[in-house]
This record gives structure tokens, sequence and C-alpha cells, in this order.
């Protein structure tokens, strides 16, 4: 990414997906997602299949979220075609489920999660087309008043409740590894 | 047939200034009496009403899940209003009520434009060949010429006269739905989507009497499994003679072209090309005319010069198109009245002088409403324009995409212009030191909106700039396709009756609609590709089936040229045109009729319970963008036929999402009992999106399972859907057991694994039902 000005990081990334009037705070402190992770009664981690395509420093995405999901002890909600790149690098935690699915049963205050232990109150995403994760997070922003949610993609995502601005791969990067070194801090 | 109203005047007595009558009766336009001996189910013409109790069995068990792509509805002038959570405007309306009141104004343009089509091409073909000219889509080998309009409307058409009473009824309940989205009418986001479900259904009915109709005036193959093979691909094209460009969907002009062609002895001088479904119909007419390709392949194709005339009709037409012909010297005639592109109405003038207007540069095209007049003048005028042309193109060169690049701000704008992301910037870049590889890698993904250029704060032409640089691949694309074959026989529904409804062949994937793909066209043929070699019926449409056709194996054949198309396992069956889609809920429900001898007229309800608990059909609409899609969708979803769309599919706002974790959710009635019977989540979802193709393949094949499955087609329909996700995701599927009904259902091969995971779920045997979920089609009572 080219750099932008301080108005344009915090504008939608998909330039005509206007959202409002409510929109994400943004993440100016990485410490401020390991905090809402430490904070929350429970944490979920939704991944998308790019995390298999996108290339990082240390590898491709998934291997981060490996160890952001170890650092926090978070469960794992993975697109189906990606499970097993988890399976593969021994990471057990993660369970595979459409993306629909998932957030629809987000949007089920009835809905006790993945281990049947109650309800999530702090979805965090990952991993996502633009446009897949803006409809999803206007999805959970409407409709699934008490969770709050994460945007950990490189773009502003409006519907989510906090989500990084605009920014380039290396600072996106250097926040993601901020994240995880922050929830190692007991 | 029996009509739904028979104008009849009966006069004892008139005196006038003219004379006198006595005893007159005059019938208007139908003949009276009935000649359908079947009798007529509960809902023949139903009202918005008459199918809601359906509607909310589908919607209890496959709840919408609304992802607004406004937070604010602006409809009138007490707004915006802000609809966030759980706030309401100022009409009362809450979010769920907007999301689905879009939802129904989307279908209602959708199907208003399917009717539209089908009024405009009813009443040009009852002028040409008159109101008594039989309905006939496939001589002998079709007896239920139409499947929908008889289910819905309980009539049987005869003529193209006989099908104005279901037309008159299709448009008079658009109007009632689409009042239902004004201000302060309906509230209730359930009673939204059963509005959507009858518009779907209404819009199945148009697309049914546009496509019989041209079938049975215009000579289109007739349900002909041996279609011809037509051309298609920008290469295909003699750019050494004049060639002629329609683009849309109603035929008639370029059917008139192709006459006058024939007529004058001009047909081998001039090339007739297409662009969208007119293209299809245009060679369902003539298959020696060619495709060029779906939507996408508009600007790239008018910029590229070689077109001297461009004719539009209309849908799915771009809104510059008139801006682009001027870019390359070439007149636009338009010939609908839905699309009249600003242009002064010659229809009345003489063929000479608005040719004469066009080829001197006076005019830019012409409004002419006459199909036969616009196919002359689009003739004469191309024979007179190319020469002077000479192919003018509008693409830069190479060193203007080096200037381009030099001059580029790198504001990634247009990227963030891109409905696909696509790194244009960069790919840009490296055109700097003349390398135009990671441009022309571009092409394949780019679905030709432009946006790029558009967002360009310089006026880069960047889609140019990329179409340019594959020029080269351009020039390769040279694909054959079957043209659009329209119905399926009566004698192919009775062959694959059987096998379908007990599961032995595997499942209906129909791959439909429009050309808005995540990652390409080609998608799209390798899904059915892998479908039709896995003994499923691919059944295919629209840009979708165009898409398909441009695609090789290592022989460098297309898939039409591979697999038969025939309605058979193993099979790929272009029906046509979107008006064409008709055929495959047709085939659905003829099954229904034909094979299963349910009632068919006027009982709507039964057949898609029917359908849904016994017919595996599953429609992939993987590029789908239009309000028709939207609109074709929601027909199949009445029907109880599972629609997947790839991720642009999301935009529609809303899915239709089934619960497997909550078994009360599926339970049927066993028709032989009245016991409620738990049938397992078969279909899941009724509208879903995948991220990827690979989650839409599995989805697929695990969609095509229903209730009524036999043990041996159940475990046929698993070993698919089990192998499918091994192969992409690694590992047999987590949820496997709630397909499992007895232990004869596990697919022999994959007995050990499946058998592990029964053991570790807890899984228990159950019945195999007679399902339903109408209680008023159990036999016997439970208890009894």
């Amino acid at each position: 990414m080219s750099d932008m000005s301080a108005a344009r990081q915090i504008e939608p990334w998909q330039t005509a997906e206007i959202p409002g009037p409510k929109k994400a705070l943004i993440i100016s402190n990485p410490q401020i997602v390991s905090a809402l992770i430490k904070r929350s009664r429970k944490p979920l981690l939704v991944v998308g299949h790019r995390a298999a395509e996108i290339k990082i420093s240390e590898g491709l995405l998934v291997d981060y979220i490996i160890h952001l999901a170890e650092a926090a002890n978070l469960p794992v909600a993975s697109a189906p075609s990606i499970q097993s790149e988890f399976i593969k690098r021994g990471f057990a935690k993660v369970a595979s489920m459409p993306l629909v699915d998932v957030a629809n049963r987000l949007t089920d205050p009835s809905w006790m999660g993945l281990d049947g232990g109650g309800q999530y109150d702090l979805a965090l995403f990952i991993g996502f087309k633009y446009y897949v994760s803006w409809l999803i997070l206007s999805g959970l922003k409407h409709f699934s008043p008490t969770l709050k949610t994460v945007s950990l993609d490189m773009y502003y995502q409006p519907h989510a409740s906090w989500s990084f601005p605009n920014i380039s791969q290396d600072e996106w990067e250097k926040n993601l590894k901020v994240i995880v070194e922050s929830l190692k801090v007991k | 047939m029996s009509s739904e109203r028979n104008v009849r005047i009966k006069i004892g007595e008139l005196k006038s200034d003219i004379g006198f009558l006595k005893n007159l009766e005059v019938s208007i336009g139908k003949v009276i009496g009935e000649e359908w001996a079947e009798e007529a189910g509960p809902t023949q013409f139903p009202s918005i009403v008459d199918l809601r109790e359906w509607d909310f069995k589908l919607l209890q068990r496959y709840k919408p899940f609304y992802m607004p792509f406004c937070d604010v509805c602006c409809l009138c002038t007490f707004g915006k209003c802000d609809l966030t959570g759980d706030k309401r405007g100022a009409c009362g309306l809450n979010m769920a009520g907007q999301q689905s009141r879009i939802v129904l104004l989307a279908c209602c343009i959708g199907a208003a434009t399917h009717a539209s089509h089908a009024r405009h091409l009813v009443e040009h073909l009852i002028e040409k060949f008159g109101r008594g000219h039989p309905v006939d889509v496939g001589g002998l080998n079709v007896e239920v010429e139409a499947p929908i309009t008889r289910l819905v409307c309980g009539v049987k058409p005869k003529t193209l006269g006989d099908l104005e009473d279901a037309l008159n009824y299709v448009e008079r309940e658009i109007v009632r739905l689409l009042s239902a989205t004004h201000t302060g009418q309906e509230e209730n986001n359930l009673d939204f989507e059963s509005k959507v479900f009858h518009v779907g259904m209404i819009d199945h009915v148009a697309m049914e009497i546009a496509d019989i109709a041209q079938i049975s005036a215009l000579g289109f193959p007739k349900a002909d499994p041996e279609a011809p093979l037509a051309e298609i691909g920008l290469g295909v094209v003699d750019s050494s003679k004049p060639v002629i460009l329609v683009i849309g969907h109603n035929v008639p002009p370029a059917a008139e072209i192709v006459n006058y062609l024939m007529e004058n002895g001009l047909y081998g001088g001039v090339e007739v090309t297409g662009l969208c479904c007119t293209a299809h119909d245009v060679t369902r007419y003539n298959p020696k005319a060619k495709i060029i390709g779906p939507i996408s392949w508009q600007l790239r194709f008018i910029r590229s010069g070689v077109a001297d005339v461009i004719v539009v009709d209309e849908q799915c037409i771009r809104a510059d198109t008139l801006i682009e012909a001027q870019k390359i010297k070439a007149p636009v005639i338009a010939t609908s009245d839905v699309n009249c592109l600003g242009m002064p109405n010659r229809t009345k003038d003489e063929v000479d002088k608005i040719v004469e207007d066009m080829v001197s540069g006076k005019e830019s095209g012409a409004l002419i409403l006459d199909p036969s007049k616009a196919a002359e003048v689009a003739v004469k005028t191309a024979l007179l324009v190319a020469p002077k042309r000479m192919k003018f193109k509008a693409l830069p060169d190479i060193n203007d995409i080096i200037e381009g690049a030099r001059k580029c701000r790198k504001c990634d704008d247009c990227r963030r212009a891109c409905p696909n992301d696509l790194p244009i910037r960069e790919a840009l870049a490296q055109a700097l030191n003349g390398r135009l590889d990671a441009l022309a890698s571009l092409y394949d993904e780019c679905i030709g909106c432009a946006r790029c250029e558009s967002a360009c704060p310089i006026n880069l032409p960047l889609h140019s700039f990329i179409v340019k640089a594959a020029e080269r691949r351009l020039k390769e694309e040279k694909y054959r396709i079957r043209v659009g074959r329209g119905a399926i026989q009566d004698v192919e529904i009775r062959n694959v009756g059987s096998p379908i409804v007990l599961g032995e062949i595997p499942g209906v994937v129909a791959f439909v609609g429009c050309a808005n793909y995540p990652r390409g066209g080609a998608e799209v043929a390798e899904m059915a590709v892998e479908f039709a070699k896995r003994r499923y019926i691919v059944v295919s449409s629209g840009c979708a089936a165009m898409s398909i056709a441009m695609y090789k194996d290592e022989e460098g054949k297309s898939p039409y040229e591979v697999f038969p198309g025939a309605f058979d396992a193993g099979g790929i069956v272009n029906v046509g045109s979107c008006v064409s889609n008709s055929h495959i809920a047709g085939a659905a429900i003829k099954i229904a009729s034909i094979f299963a001898r349910r009632r068919l007229r006027g009982n709507y309800e039964e057949i898609a319970d029917y359908i849904l608990n016994r017919v595996g059909a599953v429609g992939v609409a993987w590029g789908a963008m239009s309000q028709k899609a939207a609109a074709i969708a929601s027909g199949f979803w009445r029907l109880g036929v599972p629609v997947v769309v790839g991720p642009h599919g999301l935009k529609y706002r809303r899915m239709l999402l089934g619960r497997k974790d909550r078994s009360e959710d599926w339970y049927v009635y066993d028709a032989r009992t009245g016991e409620k019977v738990y049938v397992g989540p078969a279909p899941e979802h009724l509208f879903y999106a995948a991220e990827t193709k690979e989650e839409a393949m599995v989805m697929i094949a695990k969609l095509c399972m229903r209730p009524n499955d036999t043990t041996k087609g159940r475990a046929i329909k698993l070993s698919h859907y089990i192998d499918l996700h091994k192969r992409f995701f690694g590992a047999v599927p987590d949820d496997v057991h709630l397909f499992v009904r007895t232990l004869a259902d596990v697919p022999l091969t994959m007995r050990d694994e499946v058998v592990k995971i029964l053991e570790e779920k807890g899984w228990k045997e159950n019945i195999i039902p007679d399902p339903t979920l109408l209680p008023r089609l159990v036999r016997r009572k439970a208890g009894e």
C-alpha cells in the first residue's frame, strides 16, 4: 500500500463502501486488541481463507494466527478450506465452519458456542476479502448487539467495533506482533 | 384451455346510428371451454397470501441472516433514517424489515424486467405470427410444454395468444408486490420475505412465457440434446468483414438482422456477433452467429474496435455504451423503449435517411423501435461504415501504457475502486520497465467494470491497459458452445426421474447467472466439469453457460464438446439465455409431474414440497450480479431448490440459512404414518454464499442430499460429499453423522472412517420416511 494521508486511513478501503452513522473505533495502539482479548469473558477468532494466501515475513498469515491463538488461548473458527493448514501445523483447537454459518450463529443469543460453554462476547476477524468481512461485520453490528467485533486485517472495516485503519503491510505486521507480545505479558 | 378471464359480451338488442343489432354474442381472444381434464389444485393464479403458509414453513427452517449494505433508509423525505441496531425509522420500520423490503424491491425489478421482456416478445410475435400460432417447445417430445405456468396458473397454453392470460396475472401480481414496498405498508420482515418468494415464483412464469414464445415462433432448438455448436470468444470474429454487435436480452432485432442478411444474400459477408443473452438467443436462431462472451466482455470488445455497428436492446447493457461507441466511431442503434440512450426516435423515418445520418457522422445513433427496420438500418450502416472506420479502436499502444505508468500518482484509488481488489497500481508500475505480464495477469480476474478508470484522478484508461497487455490471449479466445436447447424432453425426465428421486444420480447442478466472478469465469467451468465427471446432471444458462464454454481441456476442447448435451448423468446441458432458466425449474417440476405423477395444475405447494424433499437440485450463481438474478433465485427458493452464490452474492444483503445444530428444525412428517421423523439437515441451506470455489463445491454436493434418498442413493451422495471434503479440506466432514440414517447409507469404501465418526458422535439409527412438510399429505394419521 502506498503512503496514505491520515484522513484516508480511516476511510473504508473500498471507496464506495460508505458506512454509518455508527463506525468502528480505530485501533490506534495494538495493545488495545490484547486488552480486549484479556478482558473478554469468551472470545472467538474467526479466520478466512485468505489466511493461507497472505504472505507475511514469518511465512503465511495462518502462521501468525496460530501464534496469536496460542498466546491468548483463543478458539478458532476457520474457513473449511484452510482447516488443514492449521492441522498440518499441529494446531488442533480449530473448528471448521463457513463464515456465514459462524456469523449467523453469532446473532443467536441462544447459541452456546463451538464448545457448548456459552455465548461469545468478542469475535476477532482476520484473513478475509474486504467486502466479505464488510458485509458480515455489518450483519453482526446490527443483529448481535452484545457482541464486540474486531477486524485484524490491514484495512479499515467500519462495521467492526474496533478496526485497524488502512495501513501498510509493514506497519500491519508490526502491530500484529505487538498484539502477541503484549498477550504474553501477564 | 381454461383461461383466467374470458371476456364475453352478449347483447340482446342494440339500436344505434349505424343500425340495429339483435342477439349478438362476442367472445374476445379466448377459446371458451375446458380442454384439460386434470383436476385443479388449491392455488390457481395464487394471490400474495395463498402460499404464505408454505413460505413460512421454509422461513422457519431457513431463517434470514441480514447483512445491511446501508445503515440508513433514504426512500422517503422523512429520511434519511438511521436504522442501526434496534433503531426504527420515522415510518416505524426496523432494519430487518428494511433489508427484506430492499430484497423485495430488487426482486420486483428483476421480475418486472422479465415480464416486460415477455410482454414485448409475445406482442411482437403475435403481430408477426398471429395469436393462434401454436406453442411448441419440443414437438411430441414435450407434452408438458409450460410446467411453471401449469403449476402456478393452472392453465395450459396452446397458442401465443393463450400466453397473455398468464402474463396479465404476472403483471398484476408484480404491481401488488411492488406496492408493498411503499412507505407504511408491510412491516414484518418474514412477510416481506414471503413476498420475495411470491415475486420469484411470478418471475419464473414470466421467464417461461418469454422463452416458450420465442422457441415456438422463432424456430429455436426444441428441447434438442444435440443442438448445434456455435463459436464463442473474442478471437472467433472475422474482423476483415463488417461486424454487427448485438447486446442485451431481447432477440427480435438480432433475429431480424439475420433475416435481412439472408434475404439479401449478404449473410456470409457480414459478421453477426453478440454479447449477453441476446447472443445466446441469436445463436439459437442461427448458430452461425457468434458469441463474444458474457457481460464483462462489453467494454473490451467495443474498445477493440472490431464492431462497426452496435445494436442494443434491453437488460444488462452498459449505460456508457454510446460514449464507448463514439470512441471507436461506431454508430449505435437502440431498439427498446426501456433503453433509448437519449437518442432521437427515428422509427418512422426512411431507412436510407437514417443510414445516411449515421454514416456521415451527423448522428451518433438512432432509436428505432421497429425490429425489422432497425435490422435493415444496422446492415446497411455496417456495410457503409466499415470501410470508413477501418476498425478504429480505442485501445492504447504499449508506449501509452509505459507513459501511463510514469504518470501514475500511486494513490491506489484504482484498486480501492476495483470490486476484486486487483493490484492495478503494482502491475502498472512493472510496465515502467516494459514488462506487461503483471497487467496481463489481471485480465482473467477483471470483471470489465472499468471502475478503476472512473476512480483514476488523472484519467488513465486502466481497463484498456489491462486488455492491451493481454491482447495475445484475447486473440486466442476461440471456443465452442452448444447453443441453448430450451426445454427438457418428457422422455428424458422419465429416464432420470427415478434415479434422481432415489438419489442414484447424485444431483442436478445448475450453473446460472451473471459474470461478477471473484476470480474469473474459469472457476465456473472447473466446477461444471468436476460435477459432470462425477455423473451429476449439469445444467447451464446465461453468462455462466458462456463461461463454461470459455475453457479448454488438455486436448483443446471446451466442455460442451466433451460432455453430451442430454439431461442425463454426466451431461452439460445449456438451456439458453436468462429466460431459459425456466426450463431448469420446469425440469424439477416435471420430475414431480411426469415421473411421480403428482398433479400439477394449480398445485404449487405439493410440488414444491416434493422437490424440497426429493429432488436433489442445486442452483449455483457464482457471479450473480443483477436484480433479475435475485428474482430467479427467489423463484427457486420457493420451489425448494437451494442456491449457492459466490462471495459477491453476499451483497444481496441476506442469506437463508439452516441450522444443522438445531435438531428440532429438521423434522418432517412421514406421509405413511403421520409420525414426525428427524431427517437431518437436508438440504441444509436455501441461500448460501461461499468464500471460495472449493467451499462451494463441497456445499453443492452436500445440498444435493434429500430426505427421500434411498440408502443406495444417499451412499452415492455421501461418497461425493466426503470425497470432495477430503480433497479440498483434508478431512472427513465432521457433520457426516447428520446425514447417515442407517448404516446402509454409509459408502462401502469409506465405511471404517465414517463408522468411527458415528461412534464418536453417539449416532443413532433412524428411519427413512416418506417425507413431507404438509400435514394434509399424510395418508394415515398417527395413532389411527
